[in-house]
């Protein structure tokens, strides 16, 4: 940045999207181009460390999202402490399950992408606007994906328009699905989902929320080999974040692992967890 | 430029005359104030308009800030945030600096002022930048020909910047909160010097933005809303 005179076409008008810019003035910082040439041949699935389960909730007012912390390569643990979950901006944030190097890449990107139109433009994108970015981003990672690096996100935030919290999931062509309620994406994500559809219920606050997707994030793990449970011994738990109309926040270690500790006593009772009514009682 | 009657113009005149453009320029415009108080950095201006703002955010801990031609100083702003979140996706977000910028504006507006081809930009620039204590902020200015100074405490730009400046010298000093700061800024936008009435800006046509250091975001901009500039001024 102490160079000389500043290039022209940093001066010039044009868009207001950083991924744009970046396209057209540096394109080998993109993040699948970065690792385009070393995939040229074969497949890099392997050799890659991958994440796994997401899942987000929706409550009155706001929004819950959580990952587990375990990246795997092939039969291997890579990390047993990764962050999956990552704020996107103040009202939004984004969960990444697949190539571990990609993802936290590309939330590298759609942070900068967000926190730079709001710069330029001087007003923040609506929520359906972020969602459509990020779609964007996934699309050009469609050639990494095919060598086995797939990117899969999952989008969620504070919508100020509808006063709501929202749920985006994608495909690796980059397309967008909104969710109403509950979502997972990821290896352990059937599990999860089996698991919230018994658990969910449109009354939830917001601590209920999180209880809800620590509960489907173990279930997740007991299925799964690749999720991570709740690690007792090393005390590592999921990364929650919670965004509400006050704006997001990553919730303390402390009060994830008070309720991780709850969750994991129930299941010390009742290995399989909560009991769902079988036909209209309550649960 | 250098074509007119006699056919030869001295570079000494040449350079003299594109200064004076300049200047000229950069005076008509409303005068902005940049200073030091205790959290941080604070800038104020009188503008009336909600169309253009005269301080923005750059980065992290930088701020913009300009008087004078806006659609100069929008291209500069615009460029600034380019180069400042490229660098900080490249690189890393720390490596995005202050005086790194001041530089690249510095080197921009120096080659624009002395090459003959390019009419001179009629603006001058603040960029600020917070650290964790006020010994590591910084405050540069820029003027139209690429300059770069360091201010320690309180500076002024623009229109009738005399005036302002002799009020503050007055009346600021390093280290203030920020209500006590504002309030001699805002009295020093006002203040006209050779005995006349100073004037009383509304708060509502004023443009007050902060780099403040207890934000606990990692971005420390923030503008002041119409109902915090009340409760501080009134």
């Amino acid at each position: 940045m102490s160079g000389p005179r500043i290039p022209g076409a940093y001066l010039a008008p044009g868009t207001s999207s950083f991924a744009d810019f970046l396209a057209t003035q540096a394109p080998e910082l993109l993040p699948a181009r970065r690792v385009e040439a070393a995939a040229a041949n074969g497949s890099l699935g392997d050799l890659a460390p991958h994440g796994t389960t997401i899942v987000a909730v929706t409550f009155p007012g706001g929004v819950v999202m959580a990952g587990d912390r375990r990246a795997t390569m092939g039969n291997v643990i890579a990390q047993r402490d990764i962050q999956k979950v990552f704020p996107a901006d103040e009202y939004s944030c984004v969960g990444i399950a697949g190539a571990a190097g990609l993802a936290v890449e590309m939330v590298r990107l759609f942070q900068t992408e967000l926190e730079h139109y709001e710069k330029i433009e001087g007003i923040t994108l609506s929520l359906d606007g972020k969602a459509n970015r990020l779609a964007a981003l996934i699309r050009g990672n469609l050639g990494m994906a095919m060598q086995g690096l797939a990117v899969v996100p999952l989008f969620a935030g504070y919508d100020h328009n509808t006063r709501e919290g929202r749920i985006f999931s994608y495909d690796v062509t980059g397309g967008r699905y909104e969710e109403t309620s509950f979502h997972s994406v990821g290896s352990g994500s059937l599990f999860a989902r089996g698991a919230l559809k018994k658990l969910y219920r449109d009354d939830l606050d917001e601590n209920g929320a999180v209880t809800a997707v620590v509960q489907a994030l173990y279930d997740a793990a007991d299925d799964d080999s690749a999720t991570g449970g709740p690690d007792m011994a090393r005390r590592i738990f999921p990364v929650v974040h919670v965004i509400t109309a006050d704006g997001g926040r990553r919730l303390l270690e402390a009060d994830v692992a008070a309720i991780a500790d709850t969750v994991v006593a129930g299941r010390l009772r009742r290995p399989d967890g909560p009991v769902a009514a079988l036909e209209g009682g309550q649960a | 430029m250098s074509m007119g009657f006699g056919g030869y113009v001295s570079p000494e005149q040449l350079m003299k005359d594109r200064a004076d453009f300049a200047r000229k320029g950069v005076s008509r415009g409303r005068p902005l104030v940049g200073l030091q108080y205790a959290d941080g950095l604070l800038f104020v201006s009188e503008n009336p308009s909600a169309a253009l703002h005269k301080v923005s955010e750059i980065y992290d801990r930088i701020a913009f800030a300009a008087v004078g031609r806006s659609n100069e100083f929008e291209n500069l702003r615009i460029a600034g945030v380019r180069l400042a979140d490229m660098r900080g996706y490249a690189y890393d977000r720390r490596d995005v600096t202050g005086l790194g910028l001041a530089n690249a504006y510095a080197q921009t507006l120096g080659t624009i002022f002395s090459n003959g081809g390019e009419k001179p930009y009629e603006v001058e620039l603040f960029v600020g930048e917070v650290g964790d204590t006020a010994d590591d902020d910084r405050l540069y200015r820029l003027t139209y020909d690429g300059q770069v100074s360091d201010v320690k405490g309180a500076a002024v730009m623009g229109g009738t910047a005399e005036d302002v400046a002799s009020y503050l010298d007055e009346h600021y000093s390093e280290g203030q909160p920020l209500q006590q700061a504002l309030k001699a800024a805002v009295a020093a936008l006002g203040h006209t010097g050779n005995g006349g009435g100073d004037r009383v800006i509304p708060v509502d046509d004023l443009e007050v933005a902060v780099l403040d250091r207890t934000r606990t975001q990692p971005r420390k901009f923030s503008r002041l809303s119409p109902a915090r500039l009340h409760e501080l001024l009134d």
